[in-house]
């Protein structure tokens, strides 16, 4: 039943390097043998588990590549099958050779997240930790990285469990002394479980309010550029993606239509969506444009504001201040190399914002603009070292979930209602905090986990 | 020589509280139906406790009922005292006990057994079952004689080569003194069962006229007193009642069993079987509760002819020096004379785990078991597994689909699915702990859960079927009424209210809403309720259980239908364990050897990790698709 999988494990994307081909299942080490020639040769069949073997991969007698293979034995595999992983150096097309080789010699192609999936199906990682094997792999910066990466040692499972342990603890107590009131008394025990359960709430909304950041992490800061035509948004741009994207040109309106990049700003990833000058205007295109601006504007986590700091405020400045009055907003007085006539406290007058003074053009104050991103979306302190933060859109429902009866439980104390009831919703939190781990059974969650895994991993 | 040979549709072996029920149950089912057992003045014997019910096996007895059972008939004719425990608690504990008339109890089940159409009670000691072909065809006795049958139903207790014990006395039989059924084991050995040995003990009996009740607290029954059968009159059962008692064991009791533990057969080694933790002897009890300073003991008369009294809480097998000594430190029992001594007792019985959800054994067709040769403990726990047994042995004999109970909908069902999918190591013993869906499986709604399976079987008739339809419409009908009752704050409302401690109403609500305050309840919103109907008193309650804990029900029955998803996902009977590489090697025996019919029940088997039912799931779904296909 479980065949031999293989599949190339490194992006096919990548141009440089070297690129894995890993090979899972009771035949790994026997398929591999098939198309490996050791330079010493023995047989990788033979060899010790945990080994680097060198030779070359031959398929119908002829060498395809140069390659490392590592032979690792089951149990202590990632998928806690045999696994053969092949260190390819010949870029991508050779590659893919191998891994034709491979099939030719009775492995089959791995499905979308077939080699976590079988680590999880194997007992290897819990649930929290395959999906942040998904996280990983889609993770777009350095903080998403580490964060997933947490999940995947452990960390949120850890917490969780922690969790779940009070919440049984008081569950088996009450249902002992319910069982044996002789000897086992209930008497003034609410108070003590008001408090476990204070704690716990506590907890649990603390881990979910660092889900939102968690979806920053994970996604990057959606941010949007506004500003009036020629305020310099494009030169902005340019400046912090290092790279000629947008037009950038000294006639008004040039920017028609809605640019989005995405930017790694000492690690936080910006989705920037740069947007046509905001102006009244006949132009159709350009009007296109500006109410894009505004909708994305509304939609934002961030807005960067580019004021022309040589002119003065004029009524699409006001427009602009107007509709960003409550989001997130860091205003940049660009053109700081040339002669300034409007001031921070200027702006300051009309809306509640960080401001800072750049010039796009010459590359000054983006150091700044980087700092004051980071003091917003993370209070300044973030430690990734030590926090937990919840990535997973399945994970912060959950949670959610637990926290409504972990309330629930408190409202039933309030009411003063005898404990065999507060069991009822103690146990629903203890199962859906279950659920994230995978410690409690969905019967259609493990499909819906794999059906988003990527190719390869 | 030919011996005799009889045949009937149904055997059932053994007439104790599982045996009754099963052979009840299958003769009113109409088949020719024939009871064993050793002794014909042991039918319904209680041979420890003389009470029915308690925490969560009074809502056993009310389930038995609603099935169509006799239990609770028998101790509401039979009772001398009655009470609701856990009265401070939610419904979902309440629990009724009503202490028994002992012979009282066992007469008259024997007048009904003797006295049921289709049904024989044969006194003499089965010692064979007949299989063949992996089917079922008979039990002989002793003495040679064969019955032939199409089912037969095992209720053999604690007979099974039944050892009592104290000190280092110990006696080769049953209960009471009664003959031990020594040669079954051997047949069932040699038909593939696997046997084991539980222990399990009671304390002694003493002389009323020794004991000084005046050193005691008297305990009452309760001045209503509730039935135990939905058919049972209330009025028909009140009645003056006799007085249990209840005193203290102290150190020097204590200090007595620790000192002699090297001579009590449990702690000495001379019984190696396994007893019930939850229902410990006093031994244990001093043991396992080294920082308690005192246990009750609760003293129970055995009947009203008899001055007999049991002393609940304190079963022992100490040796009888002991026994003396350690009583009668025990204020009010200073001078206290034995009638009967506290013993242990050791039996055959297996491990359940052998039988499928219908309680038939998985290797042996028509061959089905019940009660405490099942590894459970208590005359309620017997019960229960007994009607099942004969419900399901009719239903094998008629071909007809076999009642399963599962675990939201009844006690029983988390009982018999337990037993089926957990190895205990110990007696089992039912608790309120043990279902998870307590709020919704109260003793007071057995018979609106539970008769509708015994109408199908057959054991309850379409004029008690119909009053309990008519008793759930009543209910949904007032339930709904009164969410669009609506009453303002006028004074009378509000003297209503603050009268009951509440706090004053600002706005105007309905009486669905009010009744939910934690002071009130429907019948005392009576007065402002003036267009409500006369209802039965089981339909009102009904109606403000369901209205005060609304929010509460609702949230549990989310949790069911949760349940209810794993349960409905059948494991094919043709699967393959071996064949699923994913699965654990734990796991594939555990399953290999359980076979669980749903996932649901394979995620309670111990062994069987989420992570494998997530590979069963997967499985499963692969299996569906190509038989689709």
């Amino acid at each position: 039943m479980e065949d031999t999988i293989a599949a190339i494990s490194t992006s096919t994307m990548s141009s440089g390097g070297i690129s894995i081909v890993r090979i899972s299942g009771e035949n790994a080490v026997s398929v591999a043998d098939r198309i490996f020639q050791s330079k010493k040769n023995t047989k990788l069949t033979d060899v010790a588990s945990h080994t680097v073997h060198y030779g070359t991969i031959e398929s119908h007698d002829e060498i395809i590549d140069e390659v490392l293979v590592i032979v690792m034995k089951a149990p202590n595999t990632y998928t806690r099958e045999d696994i053969v992983e092949i260190d390819c150096h010949g870029g991508i097309l050779v590659t893919r050779k191998v891994l034709e080789a491979l099939l030719d010699a009775g492995a089959r192609p791995a499905e979308p997240g077939e080699f976590t999936k079988r680590a999880f199906l194997n007992g290897r990682i819990d649930l929290s930790q395959a999906e942040a094997v998904i996280d990983v792999i889609n993770s777009q910066n350095d903080y998403a990285l580490k964060s997933s990466v947490k999940q995947l040692s452990g960390k949120l499972s850890d917490k969780i469990k922690e969790l779940r342990e009070v919440l049984l603890d008081h569950v088996a107590f009450i249902e002992a002394a319910l069982d044996d009131p002789e000897h086992i008394s209930l008497d003034n025990y609410v108070e003590k479980l008001e408090k476990d359960v204070d704690n716990s709430v506590d907890n649990v909304s603390k881990l979910l309010k660092t889900s939102n950041n968690g979806r920053i992490m994970r996604d990057g800061i959606r941010t949007v550029i506004l500003g009036k035509t020629n305020a310099g948004k494009s030169s902005l741009l340019n400046a912090l993606a290092k790279e000629e994207r947008a037009i950038v040109t000294d006639i008004e309106g040039t920017t028609r239509d809605v640019l989005e990049e995405q930017i790694n700003l000492g690690g936080i990833m910006l989705n920037l969506i740069d947007t046509a000058g905001i102006r009244e205007t006949d132009d159709y295109v350009e009007s296109i444009g500006v109410e894009k601006a505004k909708k994305y504007a509304q939609d934002a986590d961030l807005v960067i504001f580019v004021v022309d700091s040589s002119r003065e405020l004029d009524e699409n400045d006001h427009e602009i201040m107007k509709m960003i009055q409550n989001k997130n907003v860091i205003v940049l007085l660009n053109k700081s190399d040339m002669n300034t006539v409007v001031n921070k406290e200027e702006i300051l007058k009309y809306m509640e914002c960080n401001v800072l003074s750049i010039s796009a053009k010459e590359e000054i104050g983006i150091d700044q603009l980087e700092d004051t991103v980071k003091d917003m979306f993370f209070s300044g302190n973030i430690d990734v070292n030590e926090e937990i933060y919840i990535t997973n859109a399945r994970h912060k429902n959950l949670l959610k979930e637990a926290l409504t009866s972990l309330n629930l439980v408190k409202e039933g104390i309030d009411m003063g209602m005898s404990e065999d009831f507060l069991t009822i919703d103690l146990m629903t939190a203890y199962e859906k905090l279950g659920l994230i781990i995978g410690e409690e059974v969905e019967d259609d969650l493990a499909d819906q986990i794999f059906a988003k895994f990527c190719m390869g991993k | 020589m030919p011996n005799i040979c009889e045949e009937y549709d149904v055997v059932v072996v053994g007439a104790g509280h599982a045996g009754c029920e099963a052979a009840l149950a299958s003769a009113r089912l109409g088949l020719e139906t024939i009871c064993f057992t050793v002794s014909c003045e042991s039918i319904a014997m209680m041979p420890c406790n003389p009470n029915i019910g308690g925490s969560s096996k009074g809502h056993l007895v009310r389930e038995i009922d609603a099935l169509g059972g006799e239990m609770g008939k028998n101790i509401d004719a039979t009772f001398i005292q009655s009470k609701m425990l856990n009265k401070s608690k939610g419904p979902a504990v309440h629990s009724l006990r009503a202490q028994a008339d002992k012979s009282d109890y066992s007469r008259r089940m024997r007048k009904v057994m003797e006295n049921t159409e289709h049904l024989l009670v044969r006194q003499a000691e089965v010692s064979e079952i007949c299989v063949e072909d992996g089917k079922i065809s008979g039990v002989k006795t002793v003495s040679g004689a064969m019955y032939k049958a199409k089912a037969v139903v095992l209720c053999t207790g604690v007979y099974l080569k039944a050892r009592c014990i104290f000190g280092d006395t110990s006696y080769a039989t049953g209960p009471n003194g009664l003959q031990a059924a020594t040669h079954l084991t051997d047949s069932l050995i040699q038909n593939g069962v696997e046997i084991r040995r539980f222990k399990t003990g009671t304390p002694a009996r003493v002389d009323k006229r020794s004991i000084d009740f005046t050193k005691m607290t008297e305990q009452f029954g309760d001045e209503r007193v509730v039935p135990f059968s939905f058919t049972t009159d209330p009025e028909s059962i009140q009645k003056d009642q006799i007085s249990c008692w209840l005193t203290y064991t102290n150190e020097d009791t204590h200090k007595i069993i620790r000192e002699n533990l090297d001579r009590s057969p449990l702690y000495g080694g001379v019984i190696h079987s396994t007893g019930p933790r939850y229902c410990p002897s006093i031994e244990d009890k001093v043991v396992k509760f080294a920082d308690k300073d005192r246990h009750q003991v609760f003293i129970e008369p055995e009947g009203l002819y008899t001055n007999e009294m049991y002393l609940g809480g304190m079963s022992s097998s100490m040796p009888e020096d002991v026994q003396y000594a350690m009583y009668r430190t025990v204020p009010g029992l200073e001078n206290v004379k034995i009638v009967r001594n506290a013993y242990a007792i050791e039996y055959d019985c297996i491990s359940a785990v052998q039988l499928d959800s219908s309680l038939e054994f998985k290797k042996i067709k028509g061959l089905f078991a019940g009660g405490q040769f099942n590894g459970s403990s208590g005359y309620e726990e017997a019960a229960a597994q007994g009607i099942i047994a004969g419900i399901n042995a009719a239903m094998y004999v008629k071909e007809e689909e076999p009642l399963i109970l599962d675990r939201s909908e009844s006690y029983i069902g988390v009982l018999i699915d337990d037993l089926v999918t957990k190895e205990s190591a110990e007696p089992y013993r039912m608790m309120t702990s043990r279902a998870e869906y307590r709020l919704i499986l109260r003793q007071d709604n057995a018979d609106i859960r539970l008769s509708k399976y015994g109408h199908r079987v057959g054991l309850i008739s379409d004029e008690r079927m119909n009053g309990v339809i008519e008793k759930e419409r009543l209910i949904a009908e007032e339930i709904e009424r009164v969410k669009t009752v609506n009453i303002g704050t006028s004074e009378e409302v509000q003297k209503i209210v603050e009268g009951a401690g509440s706090t004053r109403l600002i706005t105007g609500t309905t009486i669905a809403e009010l009744v939910k305050r934690p002071e009130l309840n429907y019948e005392m919103l009576a007065p402002i309720d003036p267009h409500r109907p006369e209802l039965p008193w089981d339909v009102k309650e009904q109606v403000n259980i369901n209205l005060k804990y609304e929010g509460y029900i609702d949230r549990q029955m989310r949790q069911v239908e949760h349940f209810k998803k794993l349960e409905n996902k059948i494991i094919p009977e043709s699967i393959d364990y071996s064949q699923i590489h994913s699965l654990r090697m734990e796991a594939t025996q555990k399953l290999e050897k359980f076979r669980p019919r749903s996932i649901g029940q394979a995620s309670r088997i111990s062994g069987v990790s989420p992570a494998d039912i997530s590979v069963l799931l997967v499985y499963l779904e692969q299996f569906n698709y190509k038989n689709r296909q």
